[in-house]
């Protein structure tokens, strides 16, 4: 019987060593082969944000076939990190797929991207701050695809009901305490925004704080500035002027604002598509985020093009990118999804045409780009869950564990 | 993992099987031994018969080769793959380079260390996992298990009518793909969703359901006075454990996490209600009928009868819900991940967020791996628990 169960077991073991040997997909190719022929088929995997996006950049996509030759295929992705996980670990990526800027620097740290940032001649006219962030090892690794900034959304009904009129727009600190705390009553909340660092941040920035120092290779949560911006927050959040998008029973500002639950919430360009598809009658106004005692601050976001540094189409690959990216492009996929160009040249045409769009288009100017560090994502994730808890607790407690926390994963990650 | 048969005519009469002298008296029991004629186990297991051995020899390679398909099967896509996340588990592996070509640089325990030794983020995550795990499996497994049998008990009425409707309406949530039905308790418990306009109807403010992170015991603590959930203090909150604090560890499942443990029994108490009830229909009408002669009043006979006959589905039903609510995935990702609060955090949440949001294979594999040796461990205390004991207490009566 033991005879039996050990050659049984030795025969598994040796069948598992066997398939692991034949296994060809672990293949290790330092340098992808280059396909040379003169049309190439590429593939492009897309996390899209809705039936608008994905048209458009099909769409796209078909143009770019018709003048270059090359086959283009799109596909749109259920789970995009899982998804491009598994094609990278494969050895089979799509040629140029999104890079969301949580992801970027774990692509970049296991050199999935192809970093053809140094062959675009004119890659200073996008915008400096995202070109920052999708940098890694001082080389810019992909084309930010479009920007988003932050800024006010005033429910203009509610604006006048309160006996407010244009000059309240807040400028400061002290004047959006005042508006909020005039607005808010009768089932109404003066701002109401996501318990994320990716809108309450903006307070910090206005501080003159943020989450690391400019070319992000250290902590800076735990400064004096960013506690003040966040117990600014805290104090709007005590007298009730501030209420988080769940607590008044919705997902994010823009439903908040819409349902007219919120007089006021922080959001980017998106908010445009989504009011006039769920709430068309809903008037509002965008105005810039006030000024901290540091002066103005907002976020900016984006996506990247990413190409894959073992696409066999690294040449053609780069020449969609390049195409997707123009300038004209640009004011096309801003004009069928409401993102706003990364171009600075085709940010003053996309202000001009979408007058509506100019404080966000005024943010661009001093907005602070998305930090983009290998393994920060659970690091930021903690920070968002400890700012749900930002009524009850020291902002100094929540910002000193996102302080070791992320020089944890910054020490990690060397 | 073997589950007892109570019938010992079950026992395939193998070769090299235990002497019939170990084996009980069949007589009685419903379906005689089919033995193979003229290979009666009484034979003396030891005697060297060379036509005998032979032939057994010649059964095992037959039998070999009939199981061959499943073992290729199961080794190629079940064991091989646990063994290479075994071996991921053990690096920092960057999710491209070959994992067995020596570029991915081998930790060693590091990945489990980080998990379970070091105080940082890694472990606080983790260990809250764990907590929020362990309060559902607390509550969902009695939950479901005492449900089920009594739905079973219910539906094996023999004077109920409209029986086999309500076996169905009650087996119909299992037979639902648990993510529908997770996306339809999204909207049943939003905070001005259908419960909470019930609630209203009779003056209770529900809660914001998937939006409230407070532990439901340190709310009845509050209720009580003990301590402030706004503030913690004292004792509690100035011990911790693993990087909890007392508190935190004591506080509960929050009422977020509440909200799935219902999703989960109703979902499952169907399933395990059918287990139960191909049990009861197989416990001999003989015995009930002379426990009735005897006088046992339905009480009785559920004590004495009906349970103790019940006594291996109710292991496996025990064993099957607690190993499916350590590995509970899918309700999670599809109601919070995690959020809020991280009081929706599980296990396997946590590996498949690691793995892929933040591309650290190894401690995606280190987890799982816990998670497991988790599972074993508990499966096997509850099979010790649940063993059959020989000696009974006696009874007076």
């Amino acid at each position: 019987m033991t005879t039996r169960t050990a050659a049984a077991a030795l025969v598994t073991c040796a069948a598992l060593l066997a398939a692991t040997g034949c296994s060809s997909s672990f293949g290790d190719s330092e340098k992808t082969k280059q396909d040379t022929a003169a049309k190439q088929h590429l593939t492009v995997l897309i996390a899209t944000s809705g039936d608008a996006e994905t048209k458009a950049v099909k769409d796209a996509a078909a143009a770019y076939q018709k003048e270059s030759g090359n086959t283009v295929t799109v596909d749109v992705a259920k789970d995009m990190n899982q998804q491009l996980a598994q094609a990278f670990a494969g050895h089979k990526p799509p040629d140029v797929f999104y890079v969301n800027s949580d992801q970027f620097a774990n692509y970049a740290k296991a050199g999935s991207l192809y970093a053809y940032g140094a062959g675009i001649k004119d890659a200073d006219d996008f915008s400096a701050q995202l070109r920052a962030s999708f940098t890694y090892d001082g080389k810019l690794m992909c084309l930010p695809k479009d920007s988003s900034t932050l800024a006010l959304a005033i429910n203009t009904d509610l604006w006048r009901k309160a006996g407010l009129t244009d000059r309240d727009y807040p400028t400061t600190w002290a004047g959006l305490k005042r508006v909020a705390g005039k607005l808010t009553g009768g089932g109404v909340t003066g701002l109401v925004t996501t318990n994320e660092y990716q809108r309450l941040g903006v307070f910090m920035k206005q501080a003159g704080g943020w989450v690391t120092d400019a070319p992000q290779t250290k902590m800076t949560a735990d400064s004096a500035q960013n506690a003040q911006g966040l117990d600014f927050v805290r104090s709007l959040l005590g007298s009730g002027d501030l209420k988080y998008a769940q607590q008044v029973d919705t997902s994010w500002g823009g439903e908040a604002l819409g349902k007219g639950k919120a007089a006021m919430t922080i959001e980017g360009n998106w908010l445009t598509g989504a009011m006039k598809l769920d709430y068309p009658d809903v008037k509002y106004k965008m105005v810039e985020l006030p000024a901290g005692p540091a002066g103005k601050g907002t976020l900016a976001f984006s996506t990247c093009w990413g190409v894959a540094a073992e696409s066999a189409h690294r040449t053609a690959a780069v020449d969609l990118v390049k195409y997707l990216s123009s300038a004209g492009q640009q004011l096309k996929f801003a004009d069928a999804f409401g993102v706003m160009p990364s171009r600075t040249s085709a940010l003053t045409t996309y202000a001009q045409q979408e007058p509506d769009a100019k404080a966000w288009v005024d943010s661009a100017a001093y907005a602070q780009g998305p930090v983009t560090i290998a393994g920060f994502d659970k690091v930021l994730g903690q920070f968002n869950t400890d700012l749900q808890t930002l009524r009850t607790t020291d902002p100094k407690t929540i910002l000193a564990a996102l302080q070791r926390n992320g020089e944890q994963a910054l020490a990690k990650g060397d | 993992m073997s589950f007892r048969t109570t019938r010992s005519a079950r026992r395939a009469p193998s070769a090299s099987g235990p002497p019939a002298a170990a084996l009980p008296p069949s007589a009685g029991s419903p379906g005689a031994p089919d033995a193979p004629g003229g290979s009666g186990p009484t034979a003396a297991p030891r005697a060297p018969r060379t036509p005998r051995a032979g032939r057994r020899r010649d059964e095992s390679a037959w039998g070999w080769l009939f199981v061959s398909p499943m073992v290729l099967v199961l080794g190629l896509f079940l064991m091989l793959p646990i063994l290479m996340a075994l071996w991921v588990s053990l690096l920092h592996w960057d999710g491209r380079s070959n994992p067995f070509g020596g570029q991915a640089e081998f930790v060693g325990l590091d990945n489990y260390r980080s998990l379970l030794t070091e105080d940082g983020l890694d472990r606080t995550l983790f260990v809250t996992s764990l907590r929020n795990n362990a309060y559902y499996v607390l509550l969902t497994v009695p939950l479901q298990t005492g449900v089920a049998l009594v739905l079973a008990l219910v539906v094996n009425q023999r004077l109920l009518r409209a029986r086999s409707a309500l076996r169905t309406a009650f087996f119909f949530p299992s037979v639902t793909s648990s993510i529908a039905v997770s996306t339809v308790f999204l909207f049943l418990f939003q905070g001005s969703g259908a419960v909470n306009s019930l609630l209203s109807w009779i003056g209770v403010k529900g809660p914001n359901w998937f939006a409230d992170p407070r532990g439901v015991l340190s709310l009845l603590l509050g209720a009580l006075g003990v301590v402030d959930p706004d503030h913690p203090s004292g004792p509690l909150a100035d011990h911790s454990l693993l990087g909890l604090s007392w508190y935190q560890w004591l506080s509960g499942p929050s009422v977020a996490m509440c909200t799935i443990i219902l999703l989960a029994v109703w979902t499952t108490s169907g399933t395990f209600m059918l287990i139960f009830l191909a049990a009861l229909q197989d416990i001999p009408r003989e015995l009930e009928e002379s426990a009735a002669l005897e006088g046992a009043g339905r009480f009785q006979m559920l004590r004495h009868i009906t349970l103790p006959q019940l006594r291996p589905v109710l292991f496996l039903v025990l064993t099957l819900g607690l190993i499916s609510t350590w590995q509970v995935f899918d309700q999670v990702y599809v109601m919070g991940q995690g959020a809020p609060g991280n009081t929706t955090l599980t296990p396997a949440f946590l590996s498949y967020s690691s793995a892929f949001d933040d591309a650290d294979f190894g401690q995606g594999a280190a987890i799982a791996f816990i998670l497991l040796a988790l599972i074993l461990c508990l499966t096997a205390l509850q099979r010790w628990a649940l063993r059959e004991r020989d000696a009974r207490p006696g009874r007076t009566r």
